[in-house]
């Protein structure tokens, strides 16, 4: 009989432990391999979580921590709700968000579409259209900076081939409204095959038999599409939007290297607003109360999305 | 709407889950709509009710 390391342990445990042990029921058991993590989550999510509720109702600046900190209500949040600059840097979350989540879904969509119409270089298209998924964000906003830069990025290069613009007379990244679009270009180039691999997912879960029983029935391929293809992916598609809306609602690294910002406040979403607060202009219990509305916010829309997503699962 | 209605009155999950829906949503669009700054200033309490609404409901019996 070969000894194993569990026999080994089992041998090397003091009696008394063991009889302890012995006497432990499964529950209990299983509370001692569970007390860990939930220790750990306590410690690394709830407690910094209830800490930044206590502070945003505080003038606390952490930079000075030895000055007496004050209870100052709900003054923080009046403060951040009134602000129309504030207001402003919503709107362009908004519209980063509605439009980023506008294209990686139907170009995700479609390209999940022509992914799964099996044909010669396929698994090299899905390879090559994945790529830019696989970077990380601060490579890609240098990367593309460089294609934004006016005298000897592609990008201008290209526009002027084809309009005739001279390629130094206009900045994507600088003034003249292009910088909000900019951002757009590049969250989209590389999130879009996040939502096409989920789709595609959906796509290949379809089986065969149900599309071959709607030709029996003389279904269009149009009406395939919209009463079949459609609904037998929206979970997926579900799935994808609440990954990337709560992932481009705190967007920050990416936007941070390409605009930092700007130019003006332009690009500058509630995220990098919500950093300058906390980390250069160290109003910690305001920006705790920024933190917390952006929180809430959050977590609504994860709620519904759930609901929705378990809604479309059960049908 | 009967139906709803005596849902809510027998409080059931359903009707209830889909008024802290509605109320997140629409707190969500208050806070991020560039027309009425009053919309704006009261979208966190919106949201925050509608969120709350949502996690007592969604232990309400189907």
């Amino acid at each position: 009989m070969t000894d194993t390391p569990a026999d080994r342990l089992a041998r090397a445990t003091p009696p008394a432990i063991a009889r302890r042990v012995r006497g432990l029921g499964d529950r209990a058991i299983a509370w001692i391999f569970v007390a860990p993590t939930i220790f750990l989550l306590l410690a690394i999510n709830i407690f910094p979580l209830i800490w930044t509720v206590r502070l945003s109702f505080t003038n606390f600046a952490a930079n000075r921590p030895g000055r007496e900190v004050e209870w100052v209500g709900l003054r923080n949040y009046e403060r951040i709700l009134t602000d129309e600059r504030i207001w402003a840097n919503m709107q362009t979350t908004a519209h980063f968000l509605f439009w980023t989540l506008f294209f990686q879904v139907v170009i995700g969509f479609a390209l999940a579409w022509l992914i799964n119409r099996r044909f010669r270089g396929n698994d090299l298209a899905t390879t090559l259209i994945v790529l830019p998924m696989m970077l990380s964000p601060a490579v890609v906003g240098n990367f593309w900076t460089f294609l934004y830069q006016p005298q000897i990025g592609l990008i201008n290069y290209t526009v002027e081939l084809f309009t005739g613009i001279p390629a130094s007379s206009f900045s994507m990244l600088g003034p003249g409204g292009l910088a909000k679009w900019s951002i757009i270009i590049v969250d989209t180039w590389m999130w879009t095959p996040f939502v096409m691999l989920i789709c595609l997912a959906g796509l290949r879960s379809i089986p065969d038999y149900i599309y071959e029983a709607a030709e029996i029935d003389r279904a269009s391929k149009w009406r395939q599409f919209w009463t079949l293809t459609v609904p037998m992916v929206l979970p997926f598609l579900m799935l994808a939007v609440l990954f990337r809306g709560i992932e481009n609602f705190k967007m920050f690294d990416m936007v941070v290297l390409l605009t930092g910002g700007g130019p003006g406040n332009e690009t500058l979403l509630a995220s990098i607003d919500l950093k300058r607060e906390a980390f250069e202009k160290w109003r910690t219990g305001y920006s705790s109360a920024y933190a917390i509305i952006l929180f809430v916010t959050v977590f609504g829309l994860a709620s519904i999305y759930v609901k929705a997503l378990n809604r479309v699962r059960e049908r | 709407m009967r139906g709803f209605l005596d849902g809510l009155l027998r409080l059931r999950r359903g009707p209830w889950e889909l008024v802290a829906t509605v109320l997140i949503a629409l707190g969500v669009v208050m806070l991020m709509q560039p027309f009425a700054l009053w919309a704006y200033t009261w979208s966190f309490l919106v949201t925050l009710s509608g969120t709350v609404m949502f996690i007592i409901v969604s232990h309400f019996p189907e």
